[in-house]
């Protein structure tokens, strides 16, 4: 793998989860628990969707094969995505959709945090605007993670079964393959082990706060999506 | 117009002769265009008749971001699904400043949820239409949001004041959204397809009519029509705003080369209007009662929401309660 390809690689995973979990998210409009939260939730996926943008744009001028963004997001088939198997799984309840958003949300904190400094001027540029947004989503999804963890009994147990059920694919947030070892050696990607001490740091002080269990570091992971292969409901949600 | 066959409890108009000092004050402050706000004395008709419209616009915007939350996800391009995705956001944000306006006059936004969800409110007509194609999304942005404009720029001088201020906030953002959708139509129309020309046609076909429906009844049809009239909380007819609509849309309509299913639609040189055949108003007030095509599905749709969404709501409410005892310990 060239130092190139690795880049290329490394955007798309960007875009790919920004997109597919923004699509999730416009899976909800008009049927949100509050008019409030119907404003907060179609506000996440418009940021993700305009990162996504980004991405795909310099991606696409790097690929340099006639493809433009609009033709990376809607024209290649299931194995070609790159993003995280996290964001493609179904909104369930609003318990699932919050904690695969706060999951999502920490790892993209960390990881644009550190892309800010990248050698890359183009991504250190898209990072920089996209970090503002993602604190905001951070601070939104730790809040409701909150709530419901501290809220009802009704509340507390569905987001523990969310946590429970959505923790098999945390590992491939914070596991570092080929790819993302060439762009921390290259001065791009963040530190794959300091990313992975801040993401459970993080998700650990939340969920005490919330009143809740995250299972452990070394349970079974499901991993695959960063290499194209994806659960089944990535198929059947994206045209 | 979103609101459509609003109540006023009013039979006949009364004389300023037959007014109490009170209403009369209230009259001439109305005749002198002088705004109406929350803290200031109102007929109970007057403040009635406000919910009963404030409430059915909000629930127009609401319901109204279903057609087309359909297509959301299907959007073809990043633009027009960011375009797309941040119009439906705008809806739930006039939706929520319609609440908060009527809101001053002591109504609860949950209550009238809740008779929306019971089938006691009523909301536009328009919204139980179903979107089959990706040019009904071009199609409901220029006719609804364009008929929706009609009426709410003149609703901007309706008289009570947290009303009126909605209203000019809500009619930028609305005549984005037209530009947007006739955007979209003309996009197809310039460099689609045949298939795609024809998916244009068919969705002006399908959305026409309704879209004249928004207006209401004919003026003499419409007995609450002059009660709000007097009170200014209409300042033009359902007639006036549906000609105004029509006179304003045709010229539209032959830029982009397309026709609507009205054999008597004609430009009249003597009135200068367009004259224009009879509405099926069998159809109108069956919608309106609840047998439309989409009456069904927008109404569970959005009671689905709200019932599932309870636990939710709850538990910010109870995570708020504990951390108000926690400060306070």
């Amino acid at each position: 793998m060239t130092q190139q390809q690795a880049l290329q690689e490394y955007l798309l995973r960007l875009a790919d989860s920004g997109m597919i979990l923004a699509q999730r998210l416009s899976e909800l409009v008009g049927k949100a628990p509050a008019l409030e939260e119907e404003l907060a939730s179609t506000n996440v996926a418009l940021d993700l969707i305009g990162q996504a943008r980004n991405w795909y744009e310099y991606t696409a001028e790097l690929i340099d094969d006639g493809r433009d963004a609009d033709n990376l997001v809607f024209l290649r088939d299931t194995h070609d995505y790159r993003n995280l198997l996290m964001v493609e799984q179904p909104n369930e309840d609003y318990a699932v959709t919050m904690a695969r958003q706060f999951f999502f949300d920490v790892w993209h904190y960390f990881t644009l945090k550190s892309l800010v400094n990248a050698s890359d001027e183009r991504i250190a540029n898209i990072a920089a605007k996209a970090v503002k947004e993602a604190t905001y989503h951070l601070r939104r999804s730790s809040e409701w993670v909150k709530r419901m963890g501290d809220g009802t009994e009704e509340s507390h147990r569905r987001i523990q079964d969310a946590f429970n059920l959505l923790w098999r694919f945390t590992g491939e947030l914070v596991t570092p393959d080929d790819t993302d070892h060439a762009m921390f050696k290259a001065g791009i990607g963040p530190d794959p082990e300091q990313l992975k001490q801040d993401w459970f740091g993080m998700v650990g002080e939340v969920a005490a706060q919330a009143t809740l269990t995250t299972g452990a570091e070394d349970a079974w992971m499901y991993m695959g999506g960063k290499r194209g292969e994806h659960t089944e409901h990535l198929g059947t949600s994206w045209p | 117009m979103y609101a459509q066959m609003v109540e006023t409890g009013t039979k006949r108009l009364k004389t300023l002769e037959e007014m109490s000092p009170e209403e009369r004050e209230f009259q001439e402050k109305v005749d002198a265009e002088t705004k109406i706000e929350a803290k200031n004395w109102m007929p109970e008709g007057y403040r009635k008749t406000l919910v009963r419209q404030i409430s059915q616009h909000a629930h127009s915007e609401i319901v109204g971001m279903l057609p087309e939350g359909n297509w959301v996800t299907r959007a073809p391009t990043l633009k027009r699904k960011l375009q797309l995705m941040a119009k439906i956001q705008d809806e739930a944000g006039h939706g929520l400043y319609l609440y908060s306006a009527m809101e001053t006059l002591g109504a609860d936004r949950d209550e009238e949820i809740q008779k929306l969800h019971d089938g006691k409110a009523k909301y536009s007509s328009i919204f139980n239409y179903p979107t089959l194609n990706w040019a009904d999304m071009g199609a409901v942005g220029w006719l609804v949001d364009g008929a929706a404009i009609v009426n709410q720029v003149v609703l901007q001088r309706t008289s009570y004041g947290p009303y009126s201020r909605a209203m000019v906030r809500i009619c930028k953002e609305e005549s984005f959204h037209q530009r947007q959708g006739y955007q979209i139509l003309l996009d197809l129309m310039r460099e689609g397809t045949q298939d795609q020309k024809d998916m244009v046609q068919d969705a002006i076909n399908r959305l026409w009519w309704p879209s004249l429906m928004m207006f209401g009844p004919h003026d003499d049809e419409s007995p609450n029509s002059q009660q709000s009239m007097v009170w200014k909380i209409k300042r033009k007819s359902n007639d006036e705003l549906r000609q105004m609509f029509i006179d304003q849309t045709i010229p539209q309509l032959e830029f982009l080369g397309c026709t609507v299913p009205d054999p008597d639609l004609k430009w009249n040189e003597e009135s200068g209007h367009y004259d224009f055949g009879e509405i099926n108003w069998k159809e109108f007030y069956d919608v309106l009662k609840g047998d439309g095509p989409c009456n069904q599905e927008r109404i569970s749709t959005r009671r689905k929401a709200i019932d599932e969404g309870a636990w939710v709501r709850e538990a910010a409410v109870a995570y708020a309660a504990k951390q108000k005892q926690r400060a306070a310990a």
